[in-house]
Protein backbone atom coordinates (compact mmCIF):
# COMPACT_ATOMS: atom_id res chain seq x y z
CA UNK A 1 0.00 0.00 0.00
CA UNK A 2 1.78 3.24 -1.07
CA UNK A 3 1.92 5.56 2.40
CA UNK A 4 1.49 8.87 -0.15
CA UNK A 5 -1.35 8.14 -2.19
CA UNK A 6 -4.32 9.98 -2.80
CA UNK A 7 -7.13 8.81 -0.28
CA UNK A 8 -9.26 6.75 -2.79
CA UNK A 9 -12.95 5.89 -2.24
CA UNK A 10 -12.32 2.14 -1.70
CA UNK A 11 -10.07 3.45 1.26
CA UNK A 12 -10.91 2.46 5.03
CA UNK A 13 -9.65 5.18 7.18
CA UNK A 14 -9.25 5.11 10.90
CA UNK A 15 -8.65 7.67 13.53
CA UNK A 16 -4.62 7.44 13.81
CA UNK A 17 -3.93 5.71 17.06
CA UNK A 18 -1.51 8.59 18.24
CA UNK A 19 -4.55 10.66 18.64
CA UNK A 20 -7.51 11.32 20.51
CA UNK A 21 -10.45 12.46 19.10
CA UNK A 22 -13.07 13.40 21.50
CA UNK A 23 -15.94 16.52 22.47
CA UNK A 24 -14.54 18.24 25.13
CA UNK A 25 -17.13 20.63 26.93
CA UNK A 26 -15.75 23.39 28.30
CA UNK A 27 -14.16 24.60 24.98
CA UNK A 28 -17.85 23.33 23.45
CA UNK A 29 -15.62 21.88 20.65
CA UNK A 30 -14.37 18.37 18.99
CA UNK A 31 -10.44 17.95 19.84
CA UNK A 32 -7.58 15.96 18.30
CA UNK A 33 -5.35 15.14 21.27
CA UNK A 34 -2.46 14.16 20.84
CA UNK A 35 1.75 14.22 22.90
CA UNK A 36 1.95 17.86 24.07
CA UNK A 37 -0.86 19.00 21.35
CA UNK A 38 -4.46 19.97 20.76
CA UNK A 39 -6.18 20.47 17.97
CA UNK A 40 -9.37 22.57 17.80
CA UNK A 41 -11.31 21.06 14.88
CA UNK A 42 -14.67 22.83 13.74
CA UNK A 43 -18.09 21.13 12.98
CA UNK A 44 -17.87 19.89 9.68
CA UNK A 45 -14.33 18.39 10.02
CA UNK A 46 -15.53 16.84 13.36
CA UNK A 47 -18.37 15.51 11.23
CA UNK A 48 -16.32 14.05 8.43
CA UNK A 49 -13.40 12.49 11.36
CA UNK A 50 -16.44 10.97 13.52
CA UNK A 51 -16.91 8.59 10.31
CA UNK A 52 -13.53 7.99 9.82
CA UNK A 53 -14.53 4.67 12.32
CA UNK A 54 -12.37 1.90 10.39
CA UNK A 55 -15.67 0.63 9.12
CA UNK A 56 -16.67 3.01 6.31
CA UNK A 57 -14.92 3.55 3.09
CA UNK A 58 -14.16 7.12 2.05
CA UNK A 59 -16.73 6.51 -0.80
CA UNK A 60 -19.04 5.71 2.06
CA UNK A 61 -18.48 8.73 4.27
CA UNK A 62 -18.81 11.03 1.46
CA UNK A 63 -22.46 9.79 0.22
CA UNK A 64 -23.24 9.75 3.83
CA UNK A 65 -22.39 13.52 4.56
CA UNK A 66 -24.03 14.51 0.95
CA UNK A 67 -27.28 12.88 2.24
CA UNK A 68 -26.28 14.69 5.52
CA UNK A 69 -25.57 18.11 4.48
CA UNK A 70 -28.32 17.66 1.04
CA UNK A 71 -25.67 18.83 -1.26
CA UNK A 72 -22.96 17.39 -3.16
CA UNK A 73 -19.86 18.38 -0.61
CA UNK A 74 -17.34 15.49 -1.91
CA UNK A 75 -14.28 17.30 -3.32
CA UNK A 76 -14.42 19.40 0.20
CA UNK A 77 -14.50 16.37 2.43
CA UNK A 78 -11.74 14.55 0.23
CA UNK A 79 -9.84 17.44 0.55
CA UNK A 80 -10.05 17.58 4.43
CA UNK A 81 -9.35 13.67 4.45
CA UNK A 82 -6.42 14.58 2.09
CA UNK A 83 -5.05 17.09 4.58
CA UNK A 84 -6.02 14.81 7.80
CA UNK A 85 -4.23 12.47 5.95
CA UNK A 86 -0.79 14.43 5.54
CA UNK A 87 -1.00 15.24 9.53
CA UNK A 88 -0.90 12.05 10.28
CA UNK A 89 -4.56 12.45 11.82
CA UNK A 90 -5.91 9.32 10.17
CA UNK A 91 -4.82 6.42 8.76
CA UNK A 92 -5.50 3.69 6.20
CA UNK A 93 -6.48 0.84 7.59
CA UNK A 94 -4.05 -2.30 7.31
CA UNK B 1 1.08 23.55 20.55
CA UNK B 2 -1.70 25.97 19.14
CA UNK B 3 -1.23 28.64 16.80
CA UNK B 4 -1.02 32.23 18.48
CA UNK B 5 -3.96 34.48 18.20
CA UNK B 6 -4.48 37.16 19.88
CA UNK B 7 -5.62 39.50 23.63
CA UNK B 8 -5.99 36.72 26.32
CA UNK B 9 -8.36 34.07 24.94
CA UNK B 10 -6.50 32.89 22.49
CA UNK B 11 -6.87 28.98 21.22
CA UNK B 12 -7.68 28.48 25.01
CA UNK B 13 -10.93 30.85 25.11
CA UNK B 14 -9.31 32.34 28.59
CA UNK B 15 -8.38 29.27 30.42
CA UNK B 16 -5.79 26.96 31.56
CA UNK B 17 -5.55 24.46 28.83
CA UNK B 18 -2.51 22.91 29.46
CA UNK B 19 -1.86 22.48 33.01
CA UNK B 20 1.98 21.12 33.92
CA UNK B 21 2.59 19.75 38.17
CA UNK B 22 6.24 19.42 38.40
CA UNK B 23 4.97 16.74 41.73
CA UNK B 24 8.43 17.29 42.85
CA UNK B 25 12.07 19.20 42.79
CA UNK B 26 13.67 15.62 43.24
CA UNK B 27 15.87 14.33 40.66
CA UNK B 28 18.39 11.53 40.31
CA UNK B 29 20.11 13.39 37.45
CA UNK B 30 22.23 16.89 37.43
CA UNK B 31 21.59 18.03 34.37
CA UNK B 32 23.53 21.13 33.78
CA UNK B 33 20.74 22.88 32.34
CA UNK B 34 17.93 21.99 34.51
CA UNK B 35 15.04 24.22 34.61
CA UNK B 36 14.56 23.89 38.09
CA UNK B 37 15.26 26.65 40.79
CA UNK B 38 19.06 27.08 41.63
CA UNK B 39 17.31 26.66 45.05
CA UNK B 40 15.57 23.67 44.72
CA UNK B 41 16.73 22.11 47.50
CA UNK B 42 14.20 24.70 49.86
CA UNK B 43 11.15 23.63 48.38
CA UNK B 44 10.65 20.23 50.36
CA UNK B 45 6.94 21.00 51.67
CA UNK B 46 5.38 19.04 48.32
CA UNK B 47 1.43 19.06 47.83
CA UNK B 48 0.18 15.53 49.52
CA UNK B 49 -1.97 13.35 47.17
CA UNK B 50 -4.97 14.61 48.28
CA UNK B 51 -3.86 18.27 47.31
CA UNK B 52 -3.02 17.17 43.61
CA UNK B 53 -6.01 15.61 43.59
CA UNK B 54 -8.13 18.83 44.57
CA UNK B 55 -5.39 20.62 42.13
CA UNK B 56 -6.53 18.07 39.22
CA UNK B 57 -10.31 18.37 39.83
CA UNK B 58 -10.59 22.47 39.74
CA UNK B 59 -7.90 22.42 36.84
CA UNK B 60 -10.61 20.34 34.77
CA UNK B 61 -13.91 22.32 36.13
CA UNK B 62 -11.68 25.23 34.47
CA UNK B 63 -10.97 23.77 30.96
CA UNK B 64 -7.72 22.14 31.64
CA UNK B 65 -7.15 19.61 29.00
CA UNK B 66 -3.42 18.71 28.58
CA UNK B 67 -1.77 17.74 31.70
CA UNK B 68 2.14 16.99 31.85
CA UNK B 69 3.31 14.82 34.88
CA UNK B 70 6.98 16.62 35.42
CA UNK B 71 9.26 17.21 38.27
CA UNK B 72 12.04 16.88 39.18
CA UNK B 73 11.73 13.23 37.89
CA UNK B 74 7.81 12.77 39.06
CA UNK B 75 8.43 8.92 39.61
CA UNK B 76 9.89 9.64 42.66
CA UNK B 77 6.67 10.16 43.78
CA UNK B 78 5.21 6.73 44.49
CA UNK B 79 1.36 8.61 44.29
CA UNK B 80 1.96 9.15 40.23
CA UNK B 81 0.01 5.74 39.33
CA UNK B 82 -2.51 6.91 41.70
CA UNK B 83 -2.80 10.73 40.23
CA UNK B 84 -2.44 9.50 36.70
CA UNK B 85 -5.73 7.59 37.51
CA UNK B 86 -7.57 10.06 38.72
CA UNK B 87 -6.87 12.82 36.10
CA UNK B 88 -7.53 9.87 33.50
CA UNK B 89 -10.71 10.08 35.17
CA UNK B 90 -11.45 13.41 34.91
CA UNK B 91 -10.76 13.58 31.33
CA UNK B 92 -7.47 15.10 30.86
CA UNK B 93 -4.61 13.87 28.38
CA UNK B 94 -2.01 12.72 30.24
CA UNK B 95 1.56 12.61 29.79
CA UNK B 96 4.46 12.00 31.64
CA UNK B 97 8.02 13.83 30.90
CA UNK B 98 10.57 11.35 32.62
CA UNK B 99 14.07 10.71 32.59
CA UNK B 100 12.87 7.18 32.66
CA UNK B 101 14.90 6.67 35.91
CA UNK B 102 12.47 4.83 38.33
CA UNK B 103 9.96 3.83 35.47
CA UNK B 104 10.42 -0.35 36.09
CA UNK B 105 8.52 -2.46 33.84
CA UNK B 106 5.74 -3.07 36.77
CA UNK B 107 5.19 0.57 37.18
CA UNK B 108 5.03 1.08 33.07
CA UNK B 109 2.46 -1.19 33.51
CA UNK B 110 0.33 0.32 36.16
CA UNK B 111 0.91 3.30 34.17
CA UNK B 112 -0.63 1.70 31.64
CA UNK B 113 -3.66 0.42 33.51
CA UNK B 114 -3.99 4.09 35.02
CA UNK B 115 -4.74 5.28 31.39
CA UNK B 116 -1.87 7.15 30.96
CA UNK B 117 -1.74 8.43 27.44
CA UNK B 118 1.95 9.43 26.29
CA UNK B 119 5.24 9.19 27.86
CA UNK B 120 8.56 11.79 26.85
CA UNK B 121 11.70 10.11 27.84
CA UNK B 122 14.43 13.17 27.93
CA UNK B 123 18.04 11.77 25.49
CA UNK B 124 20.79 13.77 26.19
CA UNK B 125 23.47 11.72 24.02
CA UNK B 126 23.20 8.76 21.34
CA UNK B 127 26.63 8.03 23.22
CA UNK B 128 27.12 6.44 26.61
CA UNK B 129 30.38 8.07 27.90
CA UNK B 130 28.43 11.97 27.15
CA UNK B 131 25.53 11.01 28.78
CA UNK B 132 26.50 10.01 31.95
CA UNK B 133 29.38 12.94 31.98
CA UNK B 134 25.88 15.67 31.72
CA UNK B 135 23.83 14.14 33.95
CA UNK B 136 26.29 13.17 36.08
CA UNK B 137 25.27 9.56 36.74
CA UNK B 138 25.53 6.45 35.17
CA UNK B 139 21.93 6.44 33.70
CA UNK B 140 22.59 5.80 29.72
CA UNK B 141 22.09 1.68 29.34
CA UNK B 142 19.29 2.05 32.16
CA UNK B 143 17.44 4.43 29.72
CA UNK B 144 17.68 2.42 26.51
CA UNK B 145 16.35 0.02 28.25
CA UNK B 146 13.39 1.88 29.58
CA UNK B 147 13.17 3.16 25.99
CA UNK B 148 12.54 -0.04 24.70
CA UNK B 149 9.90 -1.09 27.72
CA UNK B 150 7.85 1.83 27.02
CA UNK B 151 7.14 0.83 23.20
CA UNK B 152 6.79 -2.53 24.58
CA UNK B 153 4.12 -1.58 26.22
CA UNK B 154 2.41 0.15 23.39
CA UNK B 155 3.06 4.10 24.55
CA UNK B 156 3.38 6.61 22.12
CA UNK B 157 6.59 8.51 22.56
CA UNK B 158 8.32 11.22 22.61
CA UNK B 159 12.14 11.23 22.82
CA UNK B 160 13.15 14.77 24.07
CA UNK B 161 16.99 15.50 23.25
CA UNK B 162 17.67 19.40 25.09
CA UNK B 163 19.88 20.63 22.27
CA UNK B 164 23.68 22.26 23.54
CA UNK B 165 27.40 21.51 22.59
CA UNK B 166 27.79 18.39 23.56
CA UNK B 167 25.67 16.40 21.54
CA UNK B 168 24.47 19.02 18.43
CA UNK B 169 26.81 16.50 16.37
CA UNK B 170 25.22 13.76 17.32
CA UNK B 171 22.24 14.89 15.42
CA UNK B 172 22.71 12.23 12.90
CA UNK B 173 22.97 8.82 15.65
CA UNK B 174 20.37 10.10 17.66
CA UNK B 175 17.63 10.25 15.00
CA UNK B 176 18.96 6.52 14.41
CA UNK B 177 18.21 5.79 17.45
CA UNK B 178 14.88 7.13 17.67
CA UNK B 179 13.90 5.60 14.32
CA UNK B 180 15.50 2.50 16.29
CA UNK B 181 13.32 2.37 18.96
CA UNK B 182 10.53 3.14 16.78
CA UNK B 183 9.28 6.42 18.68
CA UNK B 184 6.61 8.75 17.23
CA UNK B 185 8.04 12.29 17.99
CA UNK B 186 11.32 13.20 18.46
CA UNK B 187 11.92 16.93 20.10
CA UNK B 188 15.06 18.40 19.51
CA UNK B 189 14.64 20.75 22.55
CA UNK B 190 16.71 24.23 22.35
CA UNK B 191 17.54 24.53 26.15
CA UNK B 192 16.40 27.69 27.72
CA UNK B 193 18.82 29.77 29.22
CA UNK B 194 17.48 30.01 32.80
CA UNK B 195 18.42 29.17 36.01
CA UNK B 196 20.90 26.30 35.66
CA UNK B 197 21.11 26.69 31.82
CA UNK B 198 21.93 29.96 32.42
CA UNK B 199 24.66 29.80 34.55
CA UNK B 200 26.08 27.08 32.30
CA UNK B 201 25.27 28.78 29.07
CA UNK B 202 28.86 29.39 27.74
CA UNK B 203 29.36 26.09 27.89
CA UNK B 204 26.16 24.56 26.34
CA UNK B 205 25.01 26.88 23.54
CA UNK B 206 26.36 25.48 20.10
CA UNK B 207 27.15 27.87 16.99
CA UNK B 208 25.24 28.75 14.07
CA UNK B 209 26.77 26.67 11.93
CA UNK B 210 26.24 23.81 14.36
CA UNK B 211 22.39 23.99 14.33
CA UNK B 212 22.25 24.42 10.53
CA UNK B 213 24.33 21.67 10.03
CA UNK B 214 21.99 19.48 12.02
CA UNK B 215 19.07 20.90 10.29
CA UNK B 216 19.71 19.86 7.60
CA UNK B 217 20.38 16.22 9.07
CA UNK B 218 16.73 16.92 10.34
CA UNK B 219 15.31 17.31 7.12
CA UNK B 220 16.83 14.43 5.53
CA UNK B 221 15.54 12.05 8.08
CA UNK B 222 11.97 14.45 7.70
CA UNK B 223 12.15 13.30 3.88
CA UNK B 224 12.88 9.89 4.67
CA UNK B 225 10.47 9.12 7.05
CA UNK B 226 7.68 10.97 6.67
CA UNK B 227 4.41 10.66 9.17
CA UNK B 228 6.34 7.58 11.14
CA UNK B 229 8.71 10.04 12.92
CA UNK B 230 7.65 13.62 13.96
CA UNK B 231 10.81 15.19 13.93
CA UNK B 232 10.65 18.99 16.00
CA UNK B 233 13.36 21.39 15.63
CA UNK B 234 13.65 24.93 15.48
CA UNK B 235 16.76 27.15 15.10
CA UNK B 236 16.63 28.84 18.85
CA UNK B 237 15.84 32.38 19.73
CA UNK B 238 19.16 33.09 20.43
CA UNK B 239 20.08 33.11 16.53
CA UNK B 240 16.78 34.66 15.70
CA UNK B 241 15.50 38.14 15.15
CA UNK B 242 12.28 37.76 17.14
CA UNK B 243 11.42 36.28 20.05
CA UNK B 244 9.37 33.53 20.72
CA UNK B 245 6.17 33.45 21.70
CA UNK B 246 6.34 31.93 25.28
CA UNK B 247 3.91 30.21 26.83
CA UNK B 248 1.15 31.59 23.86
CA UNK B 249 1.46 34.65 26.45
CA UNK B 250 1.84 35.24 30.20
CA UNK B 251 -1.80 33.55 31.57
CA UNK B 252 -2.97 32.79 28.31
CA UNK B 253 -3.23 28.85 28.41
CA UNK B 254 -0.66 28.07 30.19
CA UNK B 255 -0.99 27.45 34.38
CA UNK B 256 1.51 25.03 36.25
CA UNK B 257 1.64 23.95 40.12
CA UNK B 258 5.55 23.56 41.52
CA UNK B 259 6.04 21.39 44.06
CA UNK B 260 5.27 23.47 46.85
CA UNK B 261 1.64 24.25 45.57
CA UNK B 262 2.55 27.42 44.17
CA UNK B 263 0.99 28.64 41.04
CA UNK B 264 3.16 29.86 38.18
CA UNK B 265 2.59 31.13 34.33
CA UNK B 266 5.35 28.97 33.34
CA UNK B 267 7.92 26.54 34.72
CA UNK B 268 10.53 28.93 34.95
CA UNK B 269 8.73 32.27 36.37
CA UNK B 270 10.33 31.51 39.98
CA UNK B 271 13.12 33.43 38.56
CA UNK B 272 11.20 36.70 38.27
CA UNK B 273 12.06 37.80 42.03
CA UNK B 274 9.37 40.22 42.73
CA UNK B 275 6.42 38.59 41.90
CA UNK B 276 4.57 36.84 44.63
CA UNK B 277 3.08 33.48 43.37
CA UNK B 278 -0.50 32.40 44.86
CA UNK B 279 -0.69 28.98 46.52
CA UNK B 280 -3.18 26.37 45.76
CA UNK B 281 -2.89 25.90 49.61
CA UNK B 282 -4.27 29.22 50.34
CA UNK B 283 -6.08 30.41 47.18
CA UNK B 284 -8.91 28.57 45.06
CA UNK B 285 -7.67 27.99 41.69
CA UNK B 286 -10.25 30.06 40.00
CA UNK B 287 -9.06 32.98 41.75
CA UNK B 288 -5.58 32.31 41.09
CA UNK B 289 -5.73 32.01 37.24
CA UNK B 290 -8.77 35.03 36.70
CA UNK B 291 -8.16 37.08 39.87
CA UNK B 292 -4.33 37.28 41.13
CA UNK B 293 -1.88 39.90 40.87
CA UNK B 294 0.77 37.68 39.18
CA UNK B 295 -1.71 36.19 36.40
CA UNK B 296 -2.89 39.42 35.77
CA UNK B 297 0.60 41.38 35.79
CA UNK B 298 1.67 40.15 32.08
CA UNK B 299 -1.73 39.56 30.66
CA UNK B 300 -2.37 41.16 27.35
CA UNK B 301 -0.93 43.89 26.30
CA UNK B 302 -1.37 46.72 28.66
CA UNK B 303 1.91 46.28 30.58
CA UNK B 304 3.99 46.66 27.71
CA UNK B 305 6.69 49.08 26.84
CA UNK B 306 8.48 50.35 23.92
CA UNK B 307 9.44 49.07 21.28
CA UNK B 308 6.68 46.32 22.42
CA UNK B 309 3.67 48.97 22.66
CA UNK B 310 3.46 49.96 19.05
CA UNK B 311 5.05 47.33 17.75
CA UNK B 312 2.71 45.44 15.34
CA UNK B 313 3.78 42.17 15.89
CA UNK B 314 2.84 42.44 19.43
CA UNK B 315 -0.27 39.97 19.08
CA UNK B 316 2.42 37.43 17.41
CA UNK B 317 4.92 37.21 19.90
CA UNK B 318 3.51 38.88 23.28
CA UNK B 319 6.78 40.65 23.61
CA UNK B 320 8.71 37.39 23.80
CA UNK B 321 9.58 35.73 27.40
CA UNK B 322 9.44 37.45 30.49
CA UNK B 323 11.75 35.56 32.34
CA UNK B 324 14.07 36.20 30.07
CA UNK B 325 13.77 40.26 29.72
CA UNK B 326 13.75 39.84 33.41
CA UNK B 327 16.75 37.40 33.94
CA UNK B 328 19.15 39.63 31.42
CA UNK B 329 17.75 43.28 31.22
CA UNK B 330 16.31 43.68 35.15
CA UNK B 331 13.08 44.18 34.30
CA UNK B 332 9.94 41.60 33.40
CA UNK B 333 8.49 44.36 31.47
CA UNK B 334 11.25 45.15 28.82
CA UNK B 335 10.83 43.57 25.49
CA UNK B 336 12.72 40.17 25.42
CA UNK B 337 16.30 41.32 24.38
CA UNK B 338 16.78 38.57 21.51
CA UNK B 339 13.89 40.95 19.49
CA UNK B 340 16.55 42.90 17.81
CA UNK B 341 14.29 46.17 18.23
CA UNK B 342 15.03 45.95 21.51
CA UNK B 343 17.73 48.38 23.14
CA UNK B 344 19.37 45.76 24.75
CA UNK B 345 19.67 43.20 21.92
CA UNK B 346 23.67 43.33 22.37
CA UNK B 347 22.94 41.40 25.54
CA UNK B 348 22.20 38.48 23.41
CA UNK B 349 24.74 38.58 20.83
CA UNK B 350 27.65 39.52 23.46
CA UNK B 351 26.27 36.25 25.37
CA UNK B 352 26.61 34.57 21.95
CA UNK B 353 30.09 35.73 21.00
CA UNK B 354 30.75 34.78 24.46
CA UNK B 355 30.02 30.83 24.26
CA UNK B 356 30.77 30.68 20.31
CA UNK B 357 34.43 31.60 20.48
CA UNK B 358 36.70 28.88 19.72
CA UNK B 359 39.21 30.45 21.97
CA UNK B 360 37.15 31.18 25.24
CA UNK B 361 38.44 29.60 28.37
CA UNK B 362 36.48 26.55 28.98
CA UNK B 363 34.47 26.12 31.93
CA UNK B 364 33.38 23.07 33.65
CA UNK B 365 29.64 22.70 33.48
CA UNK B 366 28.41 23.08 37.01
CA UNK B 367 25.48 19.99 37.45
CA UNK B 368 22.60 20.57 39.11
CA UNK B 369 23.77 19.56 42.86
CA UNK B 370 22.19 21.00 46.19
CA UNK B 371 24.25 23.82 46.81
CA UNK B 372 25.88 24.37 43.83
CA UNK B 373 25.30 27.46 43.16
CA UNK B 374 23.80 30.40 45.49
CA UNK B 375 20.54 32.30 44.10
CA UNK B 376 21.91 35.52 44.92
CA UNK B 377 23.31 34.70 41.47
CA UNK B 378 19.70 36.07 39.94
CA UNK B 379 19.97 38.87 42.14
CA UNK B 380 23.38 40.24 40.31
CA UNK B 381 22.82 38.74 37.05
CA UNK B 382 20.71 42.06 35.25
Amino acid sequence: MNETAAISGNDVVEINPMYFFRWEEPQQAYVLLYPEGVVKVNETAAAILKMCDGKRNTGQIVSELNDLYTTDVSESVYKFLEVSHAKGWIRRKS
Amino acid sequence: MPKAGSGVSLDGLGMPMWLTLELTYRCPLHCPWCSNPLDFDKYGNELSTEEWKKVLRDGRKMGSLQLGFTGGEPMLRDDIEELVGEAENLGYYTNLITSGIGLAPDRLKAMKKAGLKQIQLSLQSSDRDITNKLVGVDVYDQKLAVAHDIKAQGFPMVLNVPVCKQNISQTRDILKLAEELGVEYIEFANIQYYNWALVNRSELLPTREELEDAEEVVMEFRERLGNRMSIYFVIPDYFDKRPKACMNGWGAIHLTIAPDGAALPCQESRVIKNLEFPNVREHSLEWIWHESPVFNEFRGDKWMKEPCRSCDERDKDFGGCRCQAYLLTGDAANTDPVCAKSSMHDLIQTGVAEATDPRRIQRPLVLRRKGAITSDFLETAG
